[in-house]
């Protein structure tokens, strides 16, 4: 499939008093179209400042895009002028935010909301920004979308203005949706409604979506790849089949191991990742992951691994082979998942 | 803790017969809604809580999970009387909780504890770790001087994992996982037999979330300790719970084992509600259907007539327009309210 963002070597940095925090480290990795990449990690992993830094939405100062290139369509997006590039985002790439409570505007109307970017990216007028705005929210599944136009945030639940949100998104028929947490939030019978009508959108309107998520169960259910972040760090890329049947990096290994299963029998006990996430402000020069490593060696202390091909579209970023591990205890007992 | 069945304690004195530490009987938790500035005036209430019943063994973890808004932390709050609950009774080693006086509920607040959700609001930024756990110690007069109730908050960081030589920091220098640490020792200070657990690992990272449900299943064993969990996510609570109570809109809709309720779930919203939950493998999520649920949550300020799920229920009959269905035992220990299975 046609390449639609390719994103490389991207490093972004916030100068703070403290010093320099190292968000992003230097990323690549690519996105085609009509593609769902997930990107997981935890609070602090990057993942959340490694988009924003796509479409420039990281406030400078303090951050500051250091390094890389983002191929957008044929163009660097880290090189558009401001002007350039506000035709782009809302536009061509449109981003939902994990808190449906806070990005919204709560003294606007929700049709105002939506009328707002129509008119300003698609020069559409009064009449016809509203009947395109009523289009978008029968499209999400808003039930009387027209006499709701003239609500306020607040009178939405959770879930409808997620949907609100996303209607948003969508409004300019994105090439690309950025989905930041968009579910985290979220209750998760309206979790599943989120991801169920993601879906649906995505088949029929064929844009690419980056979701990005802390939560493994989530990306394996709606993704086709996956990226592991740690540190700043991509340390793991596969196709999500791959990944989570043979992880071949210990974060991704300890993650799948951290997290109760409700399809498995009541395992012995959970395997934690021991310690904490490094200190961002002064990151290590071997590999960031190696002090909470259960299978380090003496060459992790030594260099940071680089992200290298380890199978069919499968990377990974470390010195040791995992591939013959198994993930869970095999002891667990398996349960029917017919009753789930 | 294999045991299953709700035993009530007319076998007490028997051996290993599980003795019933908590008894909640018909519990309501009625918020009112008020009307005017000078004369306020009742105009409602919010049913957070809305009857419930139920027993808590010695020894077990009952899981109680639900939806945001649906009462469950509540729930929690009017068993300890950090709220002072609308109707209904809940005997606690066999003192009724509703009816004693302030002095004697103070007293058996050393029984039971609380966790709290949010380790980084639960903990005065002001106060050191020390002045943090040793306050109970200090209120329920435990340890003679300060000496010894140092050295008692020294012990309690050591059972939690942390170094006791934190003594004198504050809540800032730690991280999330270490401040749910501070939040458990404190909660163990005063030597509690019973601790509402009120999702004390939602706020955490995934890598951190099981050094905290591993540390909860330790002291449980060490200390002989009876939770009562309470979380939104369902995977968590099928790995620390003996078994399961799912509520809906301030009420108790099903209550099982633990392996019964994932194996066999009666009630359409527990249903719903496991199928939801994400299972992180691809191809288990392929072949899974989904059973997705119409609409949102009714307010609790405005319960729907009749059964309180009958607006999303995929399975609605006319009946449960009508009438509130009943809280019934299968006979196994399988508590459901539904009509499909009257």
């Amino acid at each position: 499939m046609a390449k639609l963002l390719e994103v490389s070597n991207l490093k972004t940095q916030f100068f703070t008093q403290d010093g320099i925090v190292h968000a992003v480290n230097g990323i690549s990795y690519q996105v085609d179209q009509g593609e769902t990449l997930a990107i997981v990690g935890e609070s602090g992993s990057g993942k959340s400042v490694g988009v924003m830094s796509l479409i420039r939405l990281i406030p400078e100062p303090p951050g500051k895009i250091v390094d890389g290139q983002v191929m957008f369509d044929g163009q660097d997006l880290l090189k558009l002028s401001e002007n350039e590039l506000r035709s782009v985002r809302g536009n061509r790439i449109a981003m939902i935010f994990q808190d449906p409570m806070t990005s919204l505007n709560p003294v606007l109307t929700i049709g105002r909301q939506i009328t707002e970017a129509l008119e300003l990216h698609l020069n559409m007028g009064r009449e016809e920004s509203r009947k395109r705005a009523i289009e978008l929210l029968e499209l999400v599944g808003i039930p009387g979308a027209a006499s709701r136009l003239d609500d306020y945030p607040h009178q939405f639940s959770g879930g409808m203005r997620q949907r609100v949100m996303i209607a948003m998104g969508l409004s300019c028929d994105p090439q690309l949706l950025i989905a930041d947490e968009p579910t985290t939030a979220l209750d998760v019978t309206i979790q599943a409604q989120i991801v169920d009508l993601v879906e649906r959108l995505k088949k029929e309107l064929g844009m690419a979506i980056i979701w990005i998520t802390h939560d493994l169960g989530v990306v394996a259910g709606m993704a086709d790849r996956v990226i592991v972040m740690y540190s700043g760090f991509v340390v793991e890329e596969a196709a999500v089949d791959e990944l989570y049947a043979q992880p071949r990096h210990p974060y991704t290994l300890g993650l799948l191991r951290s997290i109760p299963r409700l399809d498995l029998g009541r395992q012995k006990r959970l395997i934690p990742i021991d310690g904490l996430p490094p200190d961002l402000l002064d990151p290590p020069s071997h590999c960031p992951f190696a002090p909470r490593c259960v299978f380090n060696i003496e060459k992790c202390w030594q260099e940071n691994p680089t992200l290298v091909t380890v199978g069919t579209d499968h990377k990974s970023a470390c010195w040791v082979d995992i591939s013959n591990v198994e993930i869970y205890d095999p002891s667990a007992d398996q349960q029917n998942v017919e009753a789930l | 803790m294999s045991e299953t069945t709700m035993s009530q304690t007319t076998q007490a004195g028997g051996t290993g017969a599980p003795e019933s530490i908590l008894s909640v009987r018909n519990l309501k938790m009625h918020f009112p809604i008020t009307k005017g500035v000078i004369i306020q005036r009742q105009v409602g209430s919010i049913k957070a809580v809305d009857g419930l019943n139920f027993d808590l063994l010695r020894g077990e973890t009952l899981g109680l999970v639900g939806e945001s808004g649906c009462g469950k932390s509540t729930t929690g709050r009017a068993i300890l009387q950090l709220y002072k609950p609308t109707d209904g009774s809940v005997l606690f080693e066999g003192k009724e909780l509703t009816e004693i006086g302030s002095n004697d509920l103070r007293r058996m607040r050393r029984r039971m504890q609380m966790i709290f959700q949010d380790p980084y609001a639960s903990l005065n930024p002001r106060m050191t770790v020390g002045s943090i756990v040793g306050e109970p110690l200090e209120v329920h007069n435990i340890g003679a001087g300060r000496k010894e109730r140092q050295e008692r908050v020294q012990e309690l960081l050591k059972i939690v994992g942390l170094n006791p030589y934190f003594i004198n920091r504050y809540p800032h220098e730690f991280s999330g996982g270490q401040r749910q640490r501070i939040g458990v020792a404190r909660a163990l200070a005063v030597n509690p037999s019973f601790i509402v657990c009120d999702e004390p690992i939602s706020a955490l990272d995934v890598s951190i979330q099981a050094q905290v449900i591993n540390l909860l299943e330790d002291l449980q064993q060490e200390l002989g300790l009876t939770y009562l969990f309470i979380a939104h996510d369902l995977s968590v609570v099928r790995h620390i719970s003996d078994r399961i109570a799912v509520m809906y809109l301030g009420k108790i809709v099903e209550l099982a084992d633990r392996d019964e309720l994932y194996a066999n779930p009666q009630h359409p919203y527990t249903q719903a509600l496991l199928s939801a939950v994400p299972i992180p493998d691809p191809e288990i999520e392929k072949k899974r259907q989904r059973i997705i649920l119409e609409g949102d949550v009714p307010s609790p300020a405005n319960p729907p007539k009749g059964c309180n799920f009958n607006t999303r229920c995929p399975r609605v009959m006319d009946i449960c327009r009508q009438s509130d269905p009943e809280f019934k035992d299968d006979g196994n220990g399988h508590h459901v309210a539904c009509f499909l299975y009257e």
